[in-house]
Order: structure tokens, then sequence, then C-alpha cells
């Protein structure tokens, strides 16, 4: 279990959870640049709730996987990062920024809820992602017979595939209704390829933090 | 006597609310009043909203998962007011839509402090302490607003804002008993804004010649907003061993600051949408507006 | 559609109006003022009710003396103090 001292049990499990962490890490990092300009004031203010969670939720990883959580949030090259390449796009319009909330938080409930078993933090994490998945819910609702947002989907289907293990992939793909994407549409989409997307994000989020020496407060 | 029983005179209603009347959005407003009162509540709505950009491009850049977290929380709350803020406009009746569209078209105003660029971290310090410190005390004076529900938002706004001097306050002490480089981040940062932070309570015009306190919309003039500021926070300003870049500034045996004038032609500029940033942050948000009306649309629709 | 926020601050505390959300439908008006007036973990609950469904009444005939019927009607002072001069009495009872 994960207070005991032989807990990450194996490097697999390692990282697994770095690649979750990572992943909310880097999607709330994401998602927080809708901050002040979402397309109403109202879901401004609950996106960034969403955002906040996401970032708390790796800190909460970060710490059960080091002593210093920032140094491990922060102070990788991005070529050791192991975040999921579908949450990296830089997706700055809505139809596609939703069309990955839905379809990520589709992904994250089969990963979490496999987790809940070894992990306690899990059971935590997937009772506040129960509202994400509402706020994803209700937006694909209202937006689901729109050709912008069906071209999002369309896009972002085989991104969202490589969040998960393979053995995970059938029931995401039965809870989204669409066939697994073939291994040619998902090659270079798996974890472990850092495009120049996520090396720009890396530079702007780690730019303060590298203009002072490593150890230094904030 | 209740705002209901006030003869439909600007006198009675004057008298009104320099008793302390306050009305409600159903009740009879004088023409001048409702209009003065719109624009007033509208700039800081507007205000509210163009201050997340330039804080929104340091949430990206946070050095620690805290600061991401806190700063995040911070400029949440700003939009969050400007949304309080809209609505108060939009039940005195111009919609929100169309302060949208004066906003990003340069029609209507917001406060000069949102005008400039934001260089480093210290910015960040400086703005979450020094700049939301004189914002709360301007809007601590309209918690006795004569216009109730503006008064009653201010209230829920004040209380959120409490945190954020408080984050801001504790960047800054971070950076200051850090290494040299970062007390000297802090010390920049606070030689660029001063000059704004001067400036934001406005000219000194005498509270009875300004409307504003006249119809009792805002219980302090500007003079007295600005000496609030220089008293409360000066003495924690040069505690941190901190210089403020005004020669001038000292505090007489009376209690009053004297500084060296700001420069209202500065003010004057910027704020009808002359500053450094304005039009690429207005440009910034017309973007955003424009792109994703159908999304707006949608939902307007079913 | 506007939708009234009414919150409640903490459990047994009444709810008291808090401000108004603008949303498409019921669903997203819940979405969003869950945010807008708890996500400080500062309401015990939330009442959302469609403006249209809120009656204000605002208006009372005031036409006679209806003192008699509140506390500001009496004044029991002065026979009070007569009564308890008669008896003699020193003792105060309320």
């Amino acid at each position: 279990m994960a207070d005991s001292p032989a807990w990450p049990a194996s490097q697999r499990q390692y990282e697994h959870l770095l690649g979750l962490a990572d992943d909310e890490l880097v999607i709330g990092w994401r998602d927080s640049e809708w901050t002040g300009i979402a397309p109403v004031l109202e879901e401004d203010v609950a996106f960034s709730s969403i955002a906040q969670n996401e970032i708390g939720h790796a800190r909460a990883v970060y710490e059960l996987l080091s002593d210093d959580p920032d140094a491990l949030a922060f102070d990788r090259e991005p070529d050791e990062y192991l975040c999921a390449p579908l949450v990296q796009l830089h997706l700055l319009d809505w139809a596609h920024t939703i069309a990955r909330r839905w379809l990520y938080e589709v992904a994250d409930e089969i990963r979490i809820t496999a987790l809940m078993e070894e992990l306690p933090l899990a059971a935590k994490i997937n009772r506040e992602e129960a509202y994400h998945r509402m706020h994803a819910e209700l937006w694909h609702g209202r937006l689901a017979g729109t050709p912008q947002f069906r071209a999002a989907v369309d896009d972002l289907w085989p991104y969202a595939v490589t969040v998960l293990p393979l053995e995970q992939r059938p029931v995401l793909a039965a809870r989204v209704g669409r066939d697994l994407p073939s291994n040619s549409l998902l090659l270079g989409k798996e974890r472990g390829t850092q495009g120049a997307a996520f090396v720009a994000l890396h530079e702007e989020m780690t730019s303060v933090r590298r203009s002072a020496p490593a150890g230094a407060q904030w | 006597m209740a705002a209901v029983d006030i003869p439909r005179s600007e006198q009675a209603f004057l008298e009104f609310v320099q008793a302390g009347g306050q009305v409600e959005s159903g009740d009879w407003l004088p023409d001048e009043y409702r209009a003065r009162l719109v624009k007033f509540v509208e700039m800081h709505g507007n205000s509210e909203l163009m201050g997340v950009l330039p804080e929104r491009e340091w949430i990206l850049r946070a050095p620690t998962l805290q600061r991401k977290l806190a700063l995040t929380a911070k400029v949440q709350d700003e939009v969050g007011h400007s949304q309080l803020i809209y609505r108060v406009v939009e039940d005195l009746g111009k919609p929100r839509e169309q302060c949208l569209a004066d906003l990003v078209s340069g029609k209507s105003k917001f406060h000069n402090v949102f005008h400039y660029p934001t260089k480093t971290w210290g910015d960040v310090g400086v703005i979450a302490w020094l700049v939301d410190a004189a914002a709360i005390i301007s809007q601590k004076a309209l918690l006795k607003c004569s216009y109730a529900p503006y008064a009653r938002i201010m209230k829920k706004i004040c209380w959120e804002e409490s945190f954020h001097i408080l984050h801001g306050r504790d960047v800054i002490l971070a950076m200051v008993t850090g290494t040299a480089e970062q007390f000297e981040l802090v010390q920049e940062a606070l030689d660029r804004w001063w000059g704004p932070l001067m400036q934001f309570h406005g000219n000194p015009i005498p509270r009875d010649e300004d409307s504003m306190y006249v119809w009792r919309i805002k219980s302090q003039g500007n003079e007295e907003a600005r000496q609030q500021f220089l008293d409360g926070y000066v003495p924690q300003i040069r505690e941190l061993g901190l210089t403020v870049p005004d020669p001038k500034l000292c505090k007489r045996d009376d209690g009053v600051w004297e500084y060296s004038e700001p420069d209202w032609d500065e003010l004057r500029h910027v704020v009808t949408g002359h500053g450094p940033r304005t039009a690429d942050r207005l440009e910034f948000r017309r973007r955003f507006l424009e792109q994703e009306r159908w999304v707006r649309d949608v939902l307007l629709a079913a | 559609m506007v939708y009234e926020v009414f919150r409640q601050d903490r459990k047994g505390q009444p709810f008291e109006h808090a401000g108004s959300v603008v949303a498409p439908d019921a669903e997203f008006a819940e979405a969003w003022a869950r945010e807008q007036y708890g996500r400080r973990g500062e309401s015990a609950a939330l009442w959302l009710v469609p403006r249209d469904a809120v009656h204000e009444v605002s208006d009372w005939a005031d036409e006679f003396d209806l003192k008699y019927r509140r506390v500001d009607g009496y004044s029991i002072k002065a026979r009070l103090k007569e009564a308890r001069s008669r008896v003699g009495s020193t003792e105060r009872h309320g």
C-alpha cells in the first residue's frame, strides 16, 4: 500500500504514477491558459477551479514520489517527463479544449479507478474528478452536435487513446463509442515522445525558476 | 424613510443618499445618477477583467506549485469579480455583451495600472501586494455605496481580496530574504510601479467636487484614499529594506504625506487608451471574444 | 437566463441572497454557481432560482396606527414607576 516503505513496488508502478502526475500537471497548465479568456465569465471561473484541481492532484502524487515535489515537477529535462502527448498539445480554441477535457476525463476515470485498490490517494482524486466529469459531460451534451466539436474529437481521439496503457484502451473505446485507431495512426503519439509544443511549454513553465540558483526560495 | 417614499426630484434623492439612504435596482434614480453610476461600475468591471491579462502570463511561469495555485486562484477571483460587477451593470440596463464590445473597441475605460507591462516575477509580487492594496482601499470606500446592489457585491469582493494581499506580501518576502538578485527584482519592479500606484487613486479633486462622493457612490475622496495607502504601505515597504523611488516622500508632523506631484498627464494619456500595453491587450481580448462567439451562440440557442 | 443565488453560510443558518449567474439552463447555472459561490468552501448549500420565479413584495398599506401590535407601541416606564411607589416596593422584577 502507498504508505509502506516498499512503495512504489516497482519501476513500472513508479513510472505509471509519474506519468499520471505529469499528465495532471500539464493538462492543468494548459487549462490555466484559459484564465481570463474563456467564452463566458461564469465558465472562466469554473474552468479555473478545474485547472487548479489538476495541479493539486499532480502535487499530491509528486509528494508521494519525492521529498521535493517542486523539483520533481519543474527541474527535469523535457525528455524526462512522462506525460501523454494529448495533454501537451497547444489547443487554444474552445472546441478542442473541451474535446480534450472530455476525452481525458473518460480515460482518467478508467485509470484512476484501477488504481484505487493500491492507492488511497486515488480515491480522493476520484471524488474530486466527479465534478470534472459532470462539467465535461455538460459541455459535451451542449457541443456534441456541432461541427467544431465533432472535428475536434476526430483530431484528438488517437491522442486520447495513448493516455492509457494497452490493456485499458478497449474500455475507453467502448465508453467513447469509437473504434480504437490503427497502429499506424498511433505512431508518434505514444508516451515518451515530447514534441516541440512541450519543449516550448517547459521553457515557459521553468523560465522564472531557472533564473535563480537551484534551491532558491520563491 | 424608504427609497420608495422619496419624491422624484434630484434634490430629494441627493438629500436621501447624503443622509445614508440606499436604493435598489427597481427604485427611481435621477438620470445623472444612473448614468454616472453605470460608467463608474462598468469601468470597475472592465478593470477587473483587464487586470487578468498582465497576471495570467505569470501563472504559466510560476516557480513552485504553491505559487502557481495561489496565483491561479487570485486571478480566478478577479474574473469572478468582473462577473459580479457586470451583473450589476446589466441590471442597471447595459447588457454584458455591450460592455465587452465597448471595452475591446476602446470606447470604455479601465484603470491605469492594467495598461502597463509586467517584466519579472518581481512585478507579480508588487502587483499582488501593492496594486491590490491600493484597489482594496478604493473598494472599501464602496461598501456603503448608495446603490445597494453594488454595495453588496463589494462585501464579497473585499472578503476575497484579503488573501491576495497576503499572497503578494508572501511572494515579496520570499524574494527580499532570498538572493541579492531576487531582492533587486523586487526593487526594480517597485521603481517601475510607483508612478502608476501614485496615480491610481486619481487626481486630488476635493471630495465635495467629486460627483462620485456627492452621490455617495463612494464614501471617500481621491486624496483621502491615497493618504490611506501611503500610511498603510510606506512603512511596510521600508521595513523590508526597499526604497520608495520618490525622494520628496515624507510624512509631515500633522500626519499628511507629502510626495512628488504624480504625472497627471500620463494618467490621462494612459486611461484614454494610450498605455504601453493597451492596444495589444485589447486586441488579445477581442480576438478570443470573436473566436468563441459561436460557443455563446450555441448556448443561447438551446 | 438570470438565476438568483441564495446561499447558506452554515447548516442551520437562513439562506441569503448572494447574487446571480447568467446561464442557459439549470445545469449550467448549478455548475457555475458552485464555483462562484462555493469554491472557497464558504457555503453549506445554495438555492438557485430563475429570476422570473422570484416575486418581490415591497409596498405596504400603512394608513392607520398599528403600534398596538408591536413592541414599540408600549412604553410602560411611567406607569410601572407609579405602581411600584404605591406598593412601596423597591424590588425590581424586569
